[in-house]
């Protein structure tokens, strides 16, 4: 029991301690060489920067919080819907298996410009979305089409049994079966939601929109690093909460029965 | 009832059962051209409990798979002379299936499991419940309701597909090597228990298992299977009277009928498949 709790307690001080003393060490080598603050500005510049642009830096982070998690949530539903659909036909699923890959091997980078201009620049949040949609939607369409069709064949068997319609297979056996590949597949796509909304707004580049990536690229230009490093900061915080959130979920869904969050007892 | 057996000596235990499965000249091929049955026949009547025994690969399993309707004919056909037909006009089979693995939703607890045949017949899980209490009590797992999967032993989890099979009351309960993957201690008392449920219904159980033991002790029935093709090849009346229990293991009859089933396997696996 004590060294249960030593152990816990150790798992969130060592990070914060390492996390502590690097700081300092940053803070005191930037200090004692006298690194220029447009090069690399100190921790506590860039944590004033962050209290005097808390309001814009935050509405940033609205925008792209919002952009990515809206295109999470289609990735999913997109994902989903289209791995029940491939999972009903095998014919489907050849048909249009490859055109997916292929929407995900192009870099995002190369068709941003293209989705901009299609969408028009008057309307560059839609084309984030979109271009956020298609980086973060595979993970969950390959892995829920591989968690739909790796049902025990006996548990299908006993479904055809009890003359179960297919509505009803997929709702009783292979949606949970599929349970732990999609959530796997969800944990990909949240950080990759984060990713596209951020590349595509780099590419898009205008003033146009107004998220944490164009934050960067203006402080940038302005040479003012310390609000560049508060804005990376905030995208690294949002990364972290995104794949903390998910990792909850997954555990919440998995601790009774799945091998991956049951604890092994020997 | 003469052509319903392979061969002519074979006896038909409790002649005056009523046929409740009959299969006619069933044969199976598989897709890659390997013969899995040929010419099989065979009518099970009520209440019997019949053992599919024969070496791996004689089509036993498919045989068994064939009779649940998993799976097309090649040839043959397979008649349900009790049963109604349903809307379609398929015959309505009232069965339950036990595979070698226990088969069970690793997602759901016990009590969910057990559940599934009637909620896919629609009876909600308030008027399921007294039914799948009974099904778990039957099987000695009326506490273990909420348990999932995973903390049960093998032998329980057994039980808990056993129930699960026994819930919608099946005239007919197919058993596939149910008992094949668990240790001696926990099959013998799982043979009693199943006999212990069989006693008193007039459910036809037909099993399937490689253990000469396993199906005397349990059988009023054996159907020796051959390989290469898969076929019948002999069927042998075990003439001894329920309850068995553990004595039964003991008693000369019992030596008897294992040397006698016993041989019967062996001139099956020496002899050369016919064609």
């Amino acid at each position: 029991m004590k060294t249960d709790l030593r152990r816990k307690v150790l798992r969130v001080a060592l990070p914060i301690l390492v996390g502590i003393a690097f700081l300092g060490i940053w803070q005191f080598l930037v200090t004692w060489l006298q690194v220029p603050k447009f090069v690399l500005p100190a921790p506590t510049l860039i944590a004033t920067a962050f209290v005097r642009d808390f309001g814009i830096l935050m509405g940033s982070l609205w925008f792209t919080l919002t952009v990515t998690v809206e295109a999470f949530i289609l990735a999913v539903v997109g994902g989903v819907a289209l791995a029940v659909l491939f999972a009903q036909s095998e014919l489907v699923a050849t048909a249009f298996f490859p055109y997916a890959v292929i929407l995900q091997v192009t870099p995002v980078v190369s068709i941003a410009p293209l989705i901009i201009i299609w969408v028009g620049y008057d309307n560059v949040r839609t084309a984030l979305l979109i271009l956020a949609w298609i980086v973060a939607f595979f993970p969950v369409l390959s892995n829920t089409t591989l968690g739909l069709r790796s049902t025990d064949h006996n548990l299908r068997n006993l479904m055809q049994l009890y003359g179960a319609s297919r509505w009803r297979v997929l709702t009783e056996i292979q949606f949970p079966s599929a349970m732990p590949y999609l959530l796997a597949g969800m944990k990909i796509s949240g950080g990759l939601s984060l990713i596209g909304a951020v590349v595509a707004e780099f590419v898009a580049g205008s003033g146009a929109s107004t998220g944490l990536a164009w934050r960067i690229i203006e402080a940038g230009n302005r040479l003012d690093i310390p609000r560049m490093f508060a804005a990376l900061a905030l995208l690294s915080v949002l990364g972290i909460a995104i794949f903390g959130v998910l990792s909850a979920a997954e555990y919440l869904m998995l601790r009774h029965w799945h091998e991956s969050a049951v604890r092994r007892e020997n | 009832m003469d052509h319903a057996t392979g061969l002519s000596e074979a006896a038909i235990p409790e002649p005056g059962s009523k046929p409740i499965v009959a299969l006619d000249q069933v044969g199976k091929v598989y897709a890659n051209g390997t013969v899995a049955l040929r010419d099989v026949n065979l009518t099970i009547g009520q209440a019997q409990f019949v053992s599919l025994l024969g070496p791996s690969g004689c089509g036993k399993s498919t045989l068994l798979r064939l009779i649940a309707g998993l799976g097309d004919l090649t040839s043959g056909q397979i008649g349900w002379p009790q049963a109604v037909t349903d809307s379609q006009g398929r015959p309505k089979r009232d069965l339950g299936f036990v595979f070698q693995e226990p088969t069970l939703m690793p997602w759901a607890n016990v009590f969910d499991n057990v559940y599934l045949p009637l909620k896919l017949s629609r009876l909600s899980r308030k008027d399921a419940r007294p039914r799948v209490m009974e099904a778990l009590a039957m099987v000695g797992l009326e506490t273990f309701e909420r348990a999932y999967p995973r903390e049960l032993s093998g032998g329980m989890k057994m039980r808990v597909s056993i129930a699960r099979a026994l819930i919608t009351r099946p005239s007919v309960l197919l058993m596939d090597e149910p008992f094949a993957a668990l240790d001696e201690i926990t099959r013998f008392r799982l043979n009693d228990d199943l006999l212990r449920l069989w006693a008193g219904h007039d459910w036809t159980v037909i099993f399937v298992t490689h253990s000469v033991y396993e199906s005397v002790y349990l059988s009023n029935r054996i159907v020796v299977m051959g390989a290469r093709p898969g076929r019948v090849t002999a069927d042998l009346a075990i003439d001894e009277p329920y309850p068995r229990s553990e004595g039964f293991r003991m008693t000369a009859a019992y030596n008897e009928y294992c040397r006698m089933v016993s041989s019967e396997l062996h001139a099956t696996m020496d002899d050369k498949a016919p064609g």
